[in-house]
């Protein structure tokens, strides 16, 4: 039996994202997952990837269609995959009916991209629905908001914050810190604020960030995760070996406990 | 493994810890490494990298056998010729250059001039594509990224020349590759610091269509993390796992 590695934050192509090469990029998670030892990938699908509607922006029907495929991989992966349902936080009573759908068919969070701003008040019904369903919620997040980008509509660490602070009982993954941005000030801008976890992945390695995270926040608020680069998340899983900074125990809880903790007990296949 | 992408001295756009010569060397025995191309990071920065040389050459000394200088020479600075008849008497494996810190555009006579003599003499060009993931920059870190245009005027300036581009991702490494004749091609080297991986497996399909030899190893140590290019090869698919990088030295001797 391997020991467990959660990969917080993956993502899966479908035939309906307009690539052809889809099926060949979801075996390389796969393969190289095997390689990593990673025991169960916590997916999403981003609607259809920017093919008839904006990736960070998913029309209602792509999310559903997205959705869809990932339920499939879900049914057909068994352990090794655990899905997040996409919605998209503008158009609520879908977003609320299909998150309720595809928890029923085993979905253990809700993954919001970047199509409204974190702190908006339209997050509120999505998250107290998280609240009541006990689902962990991972936001895309540019580290340190400066100005406007195209393509989204951006929300940082504090962005984020304000959001946690008002449902103190979701827990919150802050994606990859390593995804673009400034992660210095993400760590000063969620230190206070104990729901939120950020995650390890993005295809960053800057020397230093992995022990900023640390110093920060300490061990148990980091989930390790790859997100679009699985060389990355090895390079990190062999750096926090070197930091100098965390015990056995701490690496194991970067691996995997704290993501127990984060989704609930019993949610994710580790023994 | 030689490692052609390192460099020591602080980074002014954010803290880097230990960005010294004994740390590297510590790195580079825990990560296996058995030499470094050395660079002086500051250098990129100042108006003149003439004194930062002096600094490189002088921190390596005690490490000599593993840490090989490159220091950095600036084309549109006066003497810049004494500066590379300099880097040749003390060692150098190799120059660098920041044609976009210094705002010489792909075309400047003074870059094809300087690229010309450093092919005159044997000593190949290491090309920085970016220290930095654009969306992180500094307000005042304007510089932006290498070009591929730059690139391809290099690699065409002489018969003769080596150049080394650092810090490059898939989409820039086709539009030059497939932009220069065969014998342009095999003049330039790419090292695989920021290639991704899976599960889009960028450089395993650059190893397909281009050539495992025509990467080098590169970490971008001590901005990035040491582990990341090992990682990306022993993350490669089966077709290309073990697949040889090209020999660096004998290249740059040819």
């Amino acid at each position: 039996m391997s020991p467990p590695l959660i990969d917080a934050h993956a993502h899966f192509l479908h035939g309906a994202c307009g690539r052809s090469d889809w099926e060949a990029v979801n075996a390389a998670r796969f393969r190289a997952g095997e390689t990593i030892g990673v025991t169960c990938h916590v997916a999403s699908v981003l609607g259809t990837y920017g093919f008839t509607s904006p990736t960070y922006f998913p029309s209602p029907a792509d999310c559903t269609i997205g959705n869809d495929a990932m339920l499939d991989i879900c049914a057909r992966e068994g352990d090794r995959v655990r899905m997040m349902v996409t919605v998209n936080p503008n158009h609520t009573s879908h977003a609320l009916d299909e998150i309720a759908r595809c928890v029923e068919r085993g979905a253990i969070g809700i993954k919001l991209l970047a199509s409204r701003r974190a702190d908006d008040p339209l997050l509120d019904p999505i998250c107290e629905l998280a609240a009541k369903r006990r689902l962990a919620m991972l936001h895309h997040i540019w580290q340190h908001r400066t100005r406007e980008w195209p393509s989204q509509e951006i929300s940082d660490g504090a962005d984020l914050a304000r959001l946690a602070e008002r449902h103190p009982s979701v827990n919150f993954i802050l994606a990859h810190i390593g995804g673009g941005g400034d992660y210095a000030h993400t760590f000063q801008a969620v230190r206070d604020v104990p729901n939120i976890f950020p995650d390890l992945s993005g295809s960053g390695v800057d020397r230093g960030m992995l022990d900023s995270a640390i110093g920060a926040l300490g061990p148990r608020r980091l989930l390790w995760g790859t997100d679009l680069t699985m060389e990355t998340g090895l390079a990190k899983l062999r750096a926090l070996d070197v930091t100098g900074l965390l015990s056995p125990d701490d690496v194991e809880c970067i691996k995997w406990k704290n993501a127990v903790r984060v989704f609930g007990e019993g949610r994710l296949p580790v023994q | 493994m030689i490692d052609v992408n390192t460099l020591i001295g602080p980074y002014p756009f954010r803290f880097l810890p230990h960005p010294d010569a004994e740390t590297l060397v510590r790195v580079m025995d825990r990560e296996e490494i058995s030499e470094a191309w050395v660079g002086h990071l500051p250098s990129a920065f100042y108006r003149d990298p003439t004194p930062g040389n002096a600094q490189l050459y002088s921190a390596r000394v005690k490490f000599a056998d593993r840490l090989k200088p490159v220091p950095a020479i600036r084309p549109d600075w006066p003497a810049w010729e004494r500066v590379l008849g300099e880097a040749q008497a003390a060692g150098a494996v190799a120059v660098r250059a920041y044609p976009m810190h210094w705002q010489l555009g792909p075309h400047d006579s003074r870059l094809s001039e300087f690229g010309l003599a450093c092919a005159e003499a044997r000593l190949p060009l290491v090309l920085t594509v970016r220290f930095e993931d654009l969306r992180q920059r500094h307000p005042m870190d304007t510089a932006g990224d290498l070009t591929a245009a730059h690139v391809r005027a290099l690699a065409r300036c002489s018969p003769r020349v080596r150049i080394i581009v650092t810090a490059a991702g898939k989409d820039m490494i086709e539009e030059v590759h497939w932009g220069l004749t065969s014998d342009e091609q095999r003049r330039v080297l790419w090292d695989i610091s920021w290639i991704w991986g899976p599960p889009e497996d960028h450089l395993a399909k650059l190893f397909r269509t281009i050539g495992a030899q025509r990467f080098v190893f590169g970490t971008q140590w001590p901005l990035r993390l040491t582990q990341n290019p090992r990682a990306n090869l022993d993350l490669l698919p089966g077709d290309v796992a073990g697949a040889e990088l090209a020999d660096v030295e004998s290249w740059a001797r040819q």
